[in-house]
């Protein structure tokens, strides 16, 4: 029993970090119909941020990550303004192919700068565990919970109960009638991007501890994250997280109980049965097509 | 310029429009036909990956391209085409029995992809198959008794009538060119029967085909059992060429790489399969040759323009290091997709279309007459 509860609790950390990085691919998706297949990616520059920030230049962790999360913002900005405004209106598939071809970009741009080492940043969290009767939780999981939980909250605020959070809705269900409306599109859609490479950037540095640092990171953390944002129906903020935590206990879950090899399938397998039962996902709307 | 004047229905699916396609296309082959005896060995092997590449390119625009319907898993059945050979290879099975077996298993399976995918549209569609591509590459690493897992499996030459064909003579060349071939020529022939002309009305719009008539369900399924089959008899050639398999070749990487094929060349026309496979295959050569020769070439332009030897032979080996440097690749790969979803979205082949057209209209030939139309007013979740 005990066991199970270890388990459970180690999937529900590594499940936020996937809920993390979905939380991303749900803001862009939310507010643009675009699928950043590049977030997994700007979660490792972000990390590579922080480290150039914390680890080399000998920052404070905390000015460290806010310059980091700043610094991300821009770049996703002029991400947005570089590759993705120009082909916006076209069909998804090629906004697919440009976000794959940004991430190539960005992962060998990382390994030149960065070298392909693990890096490692020192955090408060990295040491130290919490432990509850027989039950032990290390602080850079808990850390994780809770900045998962605290951002989901705010996400979801500030999309539903802000105008800006009002106007990125809106132009993501038709641009052209917001644009009709008054609401300046190019900057809410460069506003987003800017927010979403943030979120990024908290997930990267938040993981630091647990998975280091290294240029392919986002790719492996992205191919996961990716069925989490699906799971939970790909435009829920909440969905996010709940699928990112179902991927993550799942395949702890099938690590722990299952023979070897299960763990890394699992998390597709479930993704799949899902998706053939309900093909918007966990928490998506059912729309219905029209000619 | 010439007019086409069309008075019946077979002359709009003719396979040759005019007796200028049967003279360039007829010149083409024969060149390809004496490439052998031409060409340096190292370039012919290069061919001959072109020759597959192609092939799964023309499989995949039958599924991305004429059908709609993305797949990021075409790696998989690849390794599935591969790896049926490899099996039935060590038990004596002869070359054209594993073939088809290869080419069937994969389209079996393609078609039990096709169902799942039924129901799943855009970005659902891509994340099932990479989901399957991901289960697939798992079971051949642990499916030992079968594939040997991540020791990978030797592939002997592939024996034609009891004749050896090993993987750098002629001959296989010839069986891969045939292989391509056949598979254009099928492909053609298919997309002007009823068959071809439901999977684009199912791409344009499927309501519309739906309520054409169109069994929508069925020609998914036909369209990715095609599709994969195909794939899986240009597996049996990869096994061939590469003579030795092992599950880490056929990654999500692989195929994106196809994705890029038919990206490259243009996901509109058939010519964008085989130009899309010569820009990717090619590109690595280049990029070694640019890699060698590079750093001279630009120390010989700074010592032109008056710079000291001292200065040319430190930009040279500063050059050198950059060319070198780890990754490089994959940036210049990265620029290259990018460039051309912003500047080229249909592919070599349109700027090929592009080109003709300036030169048949000369004066008269407007920008505007290929611009793609951009929507902003319904999401794709409304569609």
């Amino acid at each position: 029993m005990l066991d199970f509860v270890q388990q459970l609790v180690s999937g529900v950390a590594l499940g936020c970090v996937y809920g993390l990085i979905a939380l991303g691919f749900v803001l862009v998706y939310k507010a643009t119909e675009v699928v950043n297949f590049a977030q997994g990616d700007l979660m490792m520059l972000g990390g590579f941020f922080a480290f150039t920030f914390i680890g080399m230049m000998g920052l404070n962790y905390w000015i460290g990550f806010a310059g980091a999360v700043a610094a991300m913002a821009l770049f996703g900005m002029l991400a947005e303004r570089v590759v993705v405004r120009p082909i916006l209106g076209y069909p998804q598939f090629s906004i697919i192919m440009a976000t794959i071809g940004l991430g190539y970009f960005l992962r060998s741009i990382a390994g030149m700068i960065w070298g392909t080492d693990d890096l490692k940043i020192e955090t408060p969290f990295s040491q130290g565990v919490l432990r509850m009767g027989s039950l032990v939780l290390a602080y850079d999981k808990l850390s994780v919970i809770a900045a998962t939980m605290i951002l989901c909250t705010l996400l979801y605020l500030f999309f539903n109960k802000t105008t800006l959070g009002t106007a990125m809705r809106a132009s993501s269900e038709n641009m052209l009638a917001a644009y009709y409306m008054g609401i300046p599109v190019k900057r809410v859609v460069s506003i987003v991007w800017a927010i979403s490479a943030a979120v990024a950037t908290c997930a990267g540095v938040l993981l630091a501890p647990i998975t280091f640092i290294h240029s392919n990171v986002g790719l492996v953390l992205g191919l996961k994250a990716f069925p989490a944002a699906v799971l939970g129906g790909f435009g829920s903020i909440p969905g996010a997280v709940v699928g990112g935590v179902l991927i993550g206990v799942i395949e702890s879950m099938a690590g722990f109980y299952l023979p070897e090899g299960w763990k890394d399938v699992a998390p597709y397998l479930v993704l799949l049965a899902v998706l053939l039962l309900k093909p918007e996902g966990l928490f998506g709307h059912h729309v219905r097509k029209k000619v | 310029m010439r007019f086409l004047f069309k008075t019946a229905y077979e002359d709009d699916i003719k396979l040759f429009p005019h007796s200028g396609y049967v003279v360039s296309y007829g010149i083409l082959l024969a060149l390809l036909l004496i490439a052998p005896f031409v060409l340096s060995s190292y370039l012919m092997s290069q061919l001959v990956f072109v020759c597959i590449y192609a092939t799964v390119g023309v499989a995949l625009l039958i599924l991305t391209g004429f059908t709609g319907q993305a797949s990021l898993g075409h790696a998989a059945f690849l390794a599935i085409g591969a790896y049926t050979a490899a099996y039935l290879q060590k038990y004596n099975v002869p070359f054209p029995v594993y073939f088809l077996a290869a080419g069937a298993l994969s389209g079996l399976i393609g078609a039990m992809v096709g169902f799942p995918a039924l129901r799943l549209t855009g970005i659902y569609l891509v994340i099932a198959t990479i989901s399957f591509a991901l289960i697939v590459e798992e079971i051949l690493a642990r499916w030992e008794s079968v594939t040997h897992g991540n020791e990978g499996m030797r592939v002997k030459a592939l024996s034609l009538l009891g004749v050896p064909v090993p993987r750098d003579s002629p001959t296989f060349y010839f069986l891969c060119l045939a292989v391509l071939v056949l598979t254009i020529v099928g492909t053609l022939n298919l997309l002007r029967s009823p068959t071809g002309r439901a999977f684009v009305a199912i791409r344009d719009s499927e309501t519309a085909a739906r309520s054409m008539g169109v069994n929508v369900a069925l020609y998914k399924v036909k369209s990715f059992a095609i599709s994969a089959a195909i794939t899986g008899f240009a597996g049996v050639l990869f096994a061939h060429k590469l003579s030795f398999i092992s599950p880490e070749m056929f990654t999500l990487q692989l195929s994106i790489e196809f994705i890029i094929v038919i990206l490259i060349g243009g996901t509109f026309s058939l010519h964008g399969a085989v130009l899309g496979a010569i820009f990717i295959v090619m590109i690595d050569p280049f990029l070694t040759y640019l890699k060698d020769d590079m750093p001279g070439m630009i120390a010989g332009i700074a010592a032109t323009f008056g710079a000291g030897p001292a200065t040319a032979g430190n930009i040279q080996s500063k050059v050198a290091a950059f060319a070198s440097l780890n990754g490089l690749k994959g940036a210049i790969y990265g620029i290259i997709i990018v460039l051309f979803v912003l500047f080229e979205p249909l592919g070599l082949y349109g700027r090929w279309l592009k080109i003709k057209l300036f030169f048949q209209l000369f004066p008269l030939y407007k920008r505007a007459t290929f611009k793609r139309q951009k929507i902003y007013v319904k999401s794709e979740r409304n569609r």
